[in-house]
């Protein structure tokens, strides 16, 4: 018992990072999941993160509710964003969506309130772990009920091929709209809760790099499932701890096996599990149903 | 005044070596190919070797640069993309390989050369001071423009007229036709890699002889640029990016000087606004062809 409360101890901080990079690889999941690669969580993240900071720390205003302004503030701007990019797809809407964050961040280094470059120092830290995981628990089960609604049917019909989703009668620019709008207050939950763990935030915290990062979290952890991005951005956040003994060359592993899952796991991480399964359903000459 | 433009054109030419490799591989594979600055930091690196070790001449570096970084493209697509492309993997996929294969090669470069800027041997760079009126330009900085205009001339002679030119562009419109047509589609492909690395590792020997401070992450900046670039002039569109760097370029210098001081973060939220605006009304770009919304 001793053992467990130590751990927990020492690497307290991980493990928050670890349940808030869960719940931004799940923000980026609900749009991917409806086949719209977007890179502008990490400007959402920001918004949610300068947004509970400011709101607490001038306005006073309490923890939950500045959480709860921030995710609106961040789906009031993702909504007229939404309207204007989805006339794009693939490659085009990813990077449009890049132009969105990196004037995101620049606007927060000129703003006269939010410290400019140097960020906010001194946010008071009130995020505690039970937080993040019930809000991670909370998410993940609403996603997962979601999936196998109709919304998530539709979502996996307009991935799967546009033309004949719309042609099934599906809405398909309220259908994507929706994800984008719930991706981007998601992000901006996570946003105030690790701009409450960190104490500190700038601007830097949010460029192009973190964008990619929470994609890839997504991604390496495999999109079928709610389960994949949770997975992904665990495992990928403990990484470095777990290389730690390989110093200097902990980031070289990291980008080989990057690398490597994305190469030999087509579907993520969690083919790792399926693969399993598979082979059960094979035994039992099911496969071909599943 | 004068200076400022010259410098604008200084930079706009960086901005389009690059741009131009970064979007030959997207219009032929699309794959975004998130290893392309690494390339370019190589290119920089490969000159200090080849003249801190043979103590070559700058010029003979930089075409050393050119041919170590083109070869280096050729194994980029052997080890990152091609194990993907044989499967069909979705682009997103090749995005993230490469990114794996930039973080590698970065820190192996930081275990060499350490993080810091490094600078070039004393007195390898030639140095030169044109004053042409009451403007005193850098010499150097011209003849790396010139440079430019001519890899750029020599890129499209050999994209639009040659016979590899002509299997790279059937590669990029369909590569199962062009396969059947009798394209021999993988050495066109690893022609695409090597003259997409070659440029951009001049690119960044180029810059490195310009500021004489060189380090291993001095690429990411342009990636974000080259974004710009090749959205501005049309995704795909080898002139367009050309454009689009000269655009950039001289849009940055232009609010480096009618900016006031304390909104000089807002320039770099020009050439993103510019980059959005774009993608918005126009999204097949200034001088793009193809439909954009295509997925």
């Amino acid at each position: 018992m001793d053992a467990i409360v130590d751990f927990f101890r020492v690497y307290q901080t991980t493990i928050g990072v670890i349940g808030i990079n869960a719940l931004l690889a799940l923000s980026v999941w609900v749009t991917l999941y409806a086949g719209q690669l977007t890179l502008g969580n990490a400007a959402f993240m920001a918004v949610g993160a300068y947004g509970a900071a400011l709101l607490g720390m001038r306005v006073g205003v309490p923890f939950p509710v500045g959480l709860a302004l921030g995710a609106l503030l961040s789906a009031a701007l993702a909504l007229p964003l939404g309207l204007a990019v989805f006339r794009l797809r693939g490659v085009y809407l990813a990077i449009a969506t890049i132009g969105f964050g990196e004037v995101v961040r620049v606007v927060l280094l000129t703003l006269p309130f939010t410290g400019k470059a140097l960020g906010l120092n001194g946010i008071p830290p009130v995020t505690e772990l039970w937080h993040i995981y019930l809000s991670l628990a909370a998410v993940a089960y609403v996603l997962w009920r979601v999936q196998g609604s109709t919304v998530g049917r539709a979502w996996a019909a307009i991935r799967e091929d546009e033309i004949a989703a719309a042609s099934q009668g599906i809405a398909v620019r309220r259908y994507k709209l929706a994800a984008f709008v719930a991706g981007a207050a998601l992000a901006a939950w996570a946003g105030g809760l690790s701009a409450h763990l960190n104490f500190s935030i700038e601007p830097g915290d949010f460029g192009f790099t973190r964008a990619v990062q929470i994609l890839v979290f997504a991604v390496v952890g495999g999109t079928p499932s709610v389960a994949g991005p949770i997975f992904g951005a665990t495992l990928l956040t403990a990484l470095p701890e777990v290389l730690r003994p390989l110093k200097e060359y902990r980031d070289i592993f990291a980008g080989l096996i990057l690398m490597g899952v994305i190469i030999y796991l087509p579907r993520g991480l969690v083919t790792l599990a399926e693969l399993r399964k598979t082979r059960r359903l094979q035994e039992i000459g099911a496969a071909d149903v599943a | 005044m004068a200076e400022q433009l010259y410098n604008a054109i200084f930079v706009g030419s960086i901005y389009a070596l690059f741009a131009v490799g970064f979007a030959l591989v997207f219009s032929v594979l699309d794959i975004l190919n998130l290893a392309h600055p690494v390339v370019f930091m190589l290119g920089a690196f490969v000159a200090l070797f080849f003249m801190s070790t043979f103590g070559a001449p700058a010029a003979l570096a930089a075409v050393a640069a050119f041919a170590v970084t083109g070869v280096f493209g050729i194994f980029l697509d052997r080890v990152a993309f091609a194990p993907l492309r044989r499967r069909g993997a979705p682009p997103l996929s090749a995005m993230i390989s490469s990114l794996g294969f930039a973080i590698v090669v970065i820190r192996l470069m930081e275990l060499r050369y350490g993080p810091d800027l490094v600078s070039y041997p004393a007195g390898s760079l030639p140095q030169a001071i044109l004053q042409i009126g009451d403007a005193r330009l850098d010499g150097l900085r011209l003849l790396i423009i010139g440079l430019a205009i001519i890899l750029m001339a020599a890129l499209t002679y050999v994209v639009r007229v040659t016979q590899l030119g002509r299997d790279i562009r059937a590669l990029a419109e369909n590569p199962r036709a062009a396969r059947l047509l009798g394209v021999d589609v993988d050495r066109a492909i690893a022609a695409t890699f090597f003259i997409s690395s070659g440029l951009g590792g001049v690119a960044g020997a180029l810059l490195g002889f310009a500021y004489n401070a060189i380090y291993p992450q001095m690429g990411t900046p342009y990636e974000l640029k080259a974004f710009t670039v090749m959205v501005v002039g049309g995704m795909g569109s080898l002139p367009g990016a050309v454009l689009g760097a000269y655009i950039l370029g001289i849009g940055e210098i232009a609010a480096l000087v009618f900016l006031p001081a304390e909104f000089a973060e807002l320039r770099d939220a020009l050439a993103f606004g510019l980059l959005f605006l774009v993608l918005v009304i126009r999204p097949r770009g200034l001088l793009g062809h193809r439909v954009a919304d295509r997925a």
